[in-house]
Order: C-alpha cells, then structure tokens, then sequence
C-alpha cells in the first residue's frame, strides 16, 4: 500500500489538474457561445449562397464552363481547417483521418493547413504543405476567406490542381460536431427535378450566364470556406468545452477514490502504532 | 399604389436588410436599375454602389460593396459581400483610402493591380457619397 505520503502528493497534482481544466471549460463555454452565434448568422448567406448556385445550375444543364468540370491535373487540393490549439479531444484527429484514411492517394495532395495541429500531423505523416493560413483560425474574417479562396481558384485555372476539396468539422449543435470533407470544385450538384419543373419562370442572366457564373463561382467558395471557418472554431470550442468537462469529472473521481485509499492508509497507521505501543507497554510489564 | 415586394440582403456576417418594399434601386455590372414588383427573373452582378431601399413613404440608403443579386417576381435578394448603413461609415478611413487608391493609381507603379486599386477608389467614392447624404 502506497505511503500517505505519497498519496496526499497525487491528490494535490490531481486537484490542481481538475482546476485547470475547470477554467478551461468555462473559457471554452464563453468562446463558444460567441462562436456559435457568429455560425448562425453566417448560415443564412452561405445557404442562400448554395441555393442560388444549385438553382441556376439546375436550369442551364448545358453550360460548358471550366468551373463545372474537372482540371487536366491529378493534383487535389484540400484546404483543411484544424485548430492552433490542442486539449480538444479528438477534433484534430477527427479531421486529419478524413485525409489519411479517405479515398485520395497521398501524392495527389496538395494540402492548404488552416490551424497548426492539423498542419503537424500531415506534415509528420508526409503530405505535400501548400501556404499556410493558420493565423487565420483565430478570429476569421470574410477577407481571410476571399484570399484563400483566390490563391486556390488561381491554382486551379492554371491547371496546377484538378479538384478543390473542403476538411472541416461541421457544428450541428453544442454536442454533436461532424467532420467533413466536401467538393468546392467542379460544382456537383444534385438536381433536384421536381422543383426545376414547378418554378416555370426561365431565369434571365445579365450580362450571360458564363460572366455571372465567372463572377459567383469564386463568391460561393468564399462563402463555403467563410462558413467552414467559422463552423470550426464554434466546433473546436464545443469539442475543447466535452474534453475538459470529461477530464475535470474523471479528476474528481480519482480524487474521490484517492481519498478513500489516503484515510484507509491513515486508519491503517494509527492502528498499526496502537497495537506497537500496547505491545511496548506488556513487554514491560 | 405601388405593389409590394420583398427585399433581402444578405452579407456574410448578418441578415443586413428584410423587409416588404415598393421599389429598390441598386448598381449592377450593366448599370444602374431600379426594381418594382413582378420583375423579370434576373441574376445579374452587383458593382460598388448606393442601394435605394424604397419602403411605402421612406427611402433608406446603403453602402453595397461586390456581390449578386437574384430578382424573382414577388421576391429580390441581393448577395452583398459589404453592406453598410450611412451611420457605419467611417468618413474619414474612406476619405484617406480615396487618397491613397488616387495616388496608387497615378505612380504608374510597375506590378501596379490596376483593377484593384480602381475598386478600391470606387469603394471609397460610394462610402463618402453616401455619408454625405445621410447628412
């Protein structure tokens, strides 16, 4: 049996651990809640954004347009967005297994880090780093989204990349974030026929239709990386606020059944120096 | 009077305006226009310009910065990456970003992103038009 000691020194480490990760929480709880009504309101352009794009798609089937299909190249870009901080459990993981055990072959990956941890695990395991954003994680911007977007988008009409590709970790709600690994470009979008035919009105595009999608196209991705950015650091929060609610509930348990061991052990002494005393005194006698 | 219709516009931080309005004027790639009910199905680019929001009585003005808009018959939503009241607009950043476009587009720099420097003028041109007439 560990000495009182000993165990009194483990319960202090303990304790201490439990009050850091408790204040972690709650400064987690806070940015979050922040983070989470910023998600909120960019879901509406983001949303407005996608159907605009699928709507129009929908309607002109046959548009030949670079951005609808794919580039000579193999190379796939992924822009993947982790966090510059770790203590979140398993978020960082999360979205760099959707890479290392996704579908895409290593060498066809050129990769765009936005957040330093997933930047370290892909450089680790050997994968091709293209500029680094991880900056812009900390407080992103719409502009941070529109530069990432335009030195991607100029990639792909020099032919350098074929595919545009998204890692992020979508925020459903304070519990339940899912990561994602979604295609920028070429658009695919499922077509919904039922709707197409009940909206009869033909749309009319000014000046045509390859100018307006010209001008969307990159307007959609920003709007899809801005989205993406900003679900992350709502999910990197809410992932960070279960990791430190979990570790602060297992530090009370151990303390618990520290304390159990620590007064079970002082028991034990005092016992142990009565029954040595009783025994001095008849030796005596 | 005038039917109405619906307005939105939308940037990517907020749901900037949504209301019924009778008319709205707006700067697109092609010119300016204005936009009454039961319009033709249009989806057109928006340049940097003033927006006329015509409520039943009141006009209402704002900054649009880039974007597109999608006019439907009953319902136009303009996609505006920028969007600014006249009360959001700082007068004197947009007065010094007018000054320095101005001078980056008369140095005949090599490398000089023309484009760029050009809408960054006009950005700054709309934000001061706009602050001087909310005055």
């Amino acid at each position: 049996m560990a000495s009182m000691r000993d165990i009194q020194r483990r319960k202090a480490s303990i304790q201490s651990t439990g009050q850091i990760t408790k204040a972690m929480k709650l400064v987690s709880t806070v940015k979050l809640q922040k983070a989470k009504s910023k998600a909120e309101q960019t879901r509406p352009y983001s949303e407005r954004m996608y159907e605009t794009v699928s709507e129009m798609l929908s309607k002109s089937s046959n548009i030949n347009h670079p951005y609808l299909k794919k580039g000579e190249s193999d190379k796939k870009a992924v822009i993947v967005i982790t966090s510059n901080r770790g203590l979140a459990g398993g978020y960082n993981t999360n979205i760099t297994k959707l890479l290392t055990a996704g579908s895409i072959p290593k060498e066809d990956i050129w990769v765009y880090p936005i957040g330093r941890k997933g930047k370290e695990i892909l450089a680790r395991r050997g994968y091709e780093m293209k500029t680094d954003y991880s900056e812009v994680i900390n407080e992103p911007m719409y502009q941070d989204a529109q530069e990432i977007c335009k030195e991607v988008l100029n990639a792909f009409t020099n032919g350098e990349i074929g595919e545009i590709y998204l890692a992020y970790t979508s925020f459903k709600n304070t519990v339940s974030h899912e990561p994602k690994l979604i295609k920028l470009l070429p658009i695919e979008m499922e077509v919904k026929k039922e709707e197409s035919q009940e909206k009869a009105v033909p749309m009319n595009y000014e000046p045509d239709e390859e100018e307006v999608l010209n001008v969307i196209v990159p307007k959609y991705m920003c709007s899809l990386i801005y989205g993406g950015l900003i679900e992350a650091v709502a999910s990197e929060n809410g992932a960070r606020m279960q990791a430190m609610d979990s570790a602060t509930s297992n530090a009370e348990e151990m303390l618990g059944e520290l304390s159990l061991m620590y007064n079970r052990a002082r028991q034990g002494s005092i016992t142990q120096e009565l029954t040595e005393i009783i025994a001095g005194a008849e030796a005596i006698n | 009077m005038a039917e109405l219709f619906q307005l939105q516009i939308i940037s990517p931080n907020r749901i900037f305006y949504d209301g019924q309005v009778t008319m709205v004027e707006m700067t697109t790639g092609e010119g300016e226009i204005g936009v009454y009910a039961r319009h033709l199905p249009i989806t057109t680019t928006l340049e940097p310009g003033i927006v006329k929001i015509h409520e039943d009585g009141t006009i209402k003005e704002a900054a649009v910065h880039a974007g597109f808009v999608v006019i439907l018959q009953d319902k136009v939503t303009l996609m505006a990456e920028v969007a600014e009241w006249p009360e959001e607009i700082d007068v004197n950043r947009a007065e010094e970003a007018k000054i320095r476009a101005e001078r980056r587009l008369s140095s005949h720099e090599e490398n000089l992103n023309i484009q760029r420097a050009e809408l960054a003028l006009r950005r700054s041109l709309v934000r001061i038009e706009l602050s001087r007439h909310g005055k």
